[in-house]
């Protein structure tokens, strides 16, 4: 699946640092056995007053109005901005699933654990990091003018947000590439079957304990 | 040839080629699977038509969501019909794709980070994944052992290669003598209050100093386990002798002259002399005291005479996650009172973590404020040998309920879970909001400091029994 370049919209602040992945998805939603329907569950426990569980509805949730997910300013935003070391923890792509199932496609922080990174990207969710003063920025834009618009422009590197001067990020070429062409990883990596049997061929003698009975 | 890092050794050795948008293709030795992070991956290979390219190098265990009371129904014992499917989910996948497994009525089941080193299947210098976050356990073998993602495990099955960059490298040095009565989990748990839990994001930690070498393995599985909450996906300690020995003669191990070649690829993995680290930290072991974490996240720690930090006005943080755990600012860590005890977890619920808990037991009783205090072994066998050694009956006429391995309360998937509000002295490794149950408040300790508690109801320096 291509994405475009673009990516326009409007997004929430959640300004906490080291929100963990069992926060994003409580254990509870891990039982799913697949990566579908999640989205109504995102940071459950933040969202909610009651414990949910996989299949509640959502007529019986009791909602938890001060949480800035549910207040109706940022309802249909697709982009997240946190504060540092964003989905740091368990290694559950379920908190990815359940963002994008949400609607998010886009997370923004000063930093992210390293598994939720990559996970990130393996479901064409767009993880960006920009240093802590730009955050800062824009969290206070946010407060002051009620800030909401955004703009991505992934080609060229670039956040746009009314008012503040236009931030660039850093981002690996092949993550780019990931997100601009929607490559499939396996069929990409199977393109490397000679170097991969090869491989396999040198250690069957060098470690013959690795593949060897 | 330039100075190399143990990690750069692996590295180098596990290197197939460079993909044409820049990524590594490593290749991976051994993939453990486990019931929650599987089933899409499985699902992924049937849609795409593909098998696992070596599926020798794939054993799993279900673990996360098994019950830890009376196995004998087997699956059916499993109450939650969601949690029995995902069980019965992996049963299927491992039957239709020919993965070794060891299932719930096999001794040899257990939490995966426990069944790995215990069978040999963990083995220096290998490359090892899972799916899921503590797999740095490995690396106390001195292998590279990272948690993945769901759609890395579909990738790994397929191609038995990781895509992924290279990390820097840090050490992390430790010298001198642990107190008696500290021990890994307080060493590991100091180093990430120092750090902190962004401390080791992007990099590969290596442990060393004469501390780590006088750990046992273990104790080194331990420190490596909670690298994870230190920000690294991977934390390592060089192989050595000990590393060695404990590997000889397992089920999965190599044998005869396989070993001697083995261990003579091994010993050379140790990091060079001159290899150049991205950042080095040096602590002193003796400096060291009992740990109690008393917040929300592993970096939230304090020493056992010490007291929880006073909050400053701007300080939302630490007032939010005192608000979380019921604490007032200033309190001190002995006055804090718990509801429950949990020993187990891959952290610490090895042989040698349970004898020296049930040390700290032996004619004595848990406190009458004590709501429930649990003990799961890591794997069918970790309790098996236990029992052979009456450690059972230690814990059990102390008032302790002795379960059936998994991972349990470390993370509540199964019925194990704290109830709102009550406090707990788990030897897990997150304190996250929530993780042991909704609204519970978990503080993280060692194996010997959670048996003190459990004897007094409240925290106490175990230095002092």
């Amino acid at each position: 699946m291509k994405n475009s370049n673009l990516y326009s919209g409007e997004f929430a602040c959640l300004e906490k640092a080291n929100i963990d992945t069992d926060q994003i998805i409580p254990k509870q939603f891990l039982k799913s056995i697949t990566k579908k329907g999640l989205g109504p569950y995102l940071f459950d426990a933040w969202r909610y007053n009651d414990e949910g569980y996989l299949g509640k509805k959502l007529a019986d949730r009791e909602i938890n109005p001060d949480f800035v997910l549910n207040k109706s300013d940022y309802e249909g935003i697709n982009v997240l901005i946190a504060d540092e070391n964003f989905g740091c923890g368990s290694s559950r792509e379920h908190a990815v699933w359940a963002l994008k199932d949400f609607g998010i496609n886009v997370v923004i922080a000063s930093s992210f654990g390293d598994i939720f990174f990559n996970n990130c990207f393996k479901n064409g969710v767009l993880a960006i990091k920009v240093s802590q003063e730009s955050l800062n920025e824009i969290f206070k834009e946010q407060k002051e003018n009620f800030q909401k618009q955004i703009e991505i422009d992934l080609i060229n590197q670039k956040i746009k947000i009314p008012n503040i001067k236009s931030i660039n990020f850093d981002i690996d070429d092949f993550r780019k590439n990931c997100l601009l062409e929607g490559l499939d990883d396996i069929g990409f990596s199977l393109k490397y079957e000679s170097e991969i049997t090869n491989y396999e061929n040198k250690i069957k003698k060098l470690r013959p304990w690795i593949l060897n009975d | 040839m330039s100075q190399r890092t143990l990690y750069d050794k692996i590295w180098d050795d596990h290197f197939v080629a460079q993909r044409e948008d820049g990524s590594t293709l490593m290749y991976i030795d051994r993939h453990l699977i486990h019931e929650v992070t599987s089933p899409q991956a499985f699902d992924g290979l049937r849609q795409n038509s593909l098998i696992p390219r070596q599926v020798k190098t794939v054993v799993a265990t279900p673990d996360h969501n098994v019950p830890t009371t009376d196995r004998s129904k087997d699956i059916e014992g499993i109450k939650d019909p969601i949690s029995k499917l995902q069980v019965v989910t992996l049963n299927d996948n491992c039957d239709e794709f020919g993965i070794n497994q060891f299932k719930l009525s096999d001794e040899r089941q257990g939490i995966v980070h426990v069944i790995g080193p215990e069978q040999g299947i963990t083995l220096p210098g290998m490359t090892i994944v899972c799916g899921d976050s503590h797999t740095s356990t490995h690396g106390a073998f001195g292998s590279l052992a990272m948690g993945i993602g769901t759609s890395e495990v579909e990738h790994v099955l397929a191609t038995q290669c990781l895509i992924t960059q290279k990390q820097k490298n840090m050490l992390i040095e430790i010298n001198g003598q642990l107190q008696k009565g500290v021990t890994a989990k307080d060493l590991t748990m100091f180093i990430i209050g120092k750090i902190g839990t962004a401390g080791g994001t992007e990099h590969v930690i290596e442990y060393a100093g004469s501390a780590i070498e006088n750990l046992t393995m273990e104790g080194r599985m331990t420190l490596c386990n909670m690298a994870i909450e230190a920000g690294a996906r991977a934390g390592m300690v060089a192989p050595d002798e000990k590393t060695f020995d404990y590997v000889a003669n397992r089920p999965f191990s190599p044998k005869g002259s396989d070993f001697d070649k083995a261990v003579k690829y091994w010993a050379s993995l140790k990091t060079d002399p001159d290899a150049i680290f991205n950042a080095t930290y040096s602590f002193e072991a003796s400096e060291i005291l009992p740990q109690v974490t008393w917040g929300t996240s592993p970096e939230m720690v304090a020493h056992i005479e010490d007291c929880v930090p006073e909050t400053r006005k701007d300080d939302k943080t630490i007032k939010s996650a005192l608000d979380y755990m019921g604490l007032k600012p200033g309190t001190k860590i002995k006055d804090i009172e718990v509801d429950q005890i949990f020993i187990g977890s891959c952290t610490n619920s090895r042989i040698e973590d349970l004898r020296a808990a049930s040390k700290i037991l032996i004619g004595n009783k848990i406190s009458n404020r004590i709501k429930r205090a649990i003990v799961v072994p890591g794997s069918g066998l970790v309790k098996k040998q236990a029992e052979s050694e009456g450690l059972d009956e230690i814990f059990k006429s102390a008032g302790f309920e002795w379960r059936d391995a998994g991972c349990s309360m470390c993370l509540g998937m199964n019925p194990d879970q704290l109830n709102e509000y009550e406090r707990c002295a788990s030897t897990s490794n997150r304190n996250f909001e929530g993780r042991q149950g909704y609204k519970g408040r978990t503080h993280l300790v060692s194996p010997i400091m959670a048996a003190a508690a459990s004897l007094e109801g409240k925290f106490m320096d175990v230095r002092e029994i």
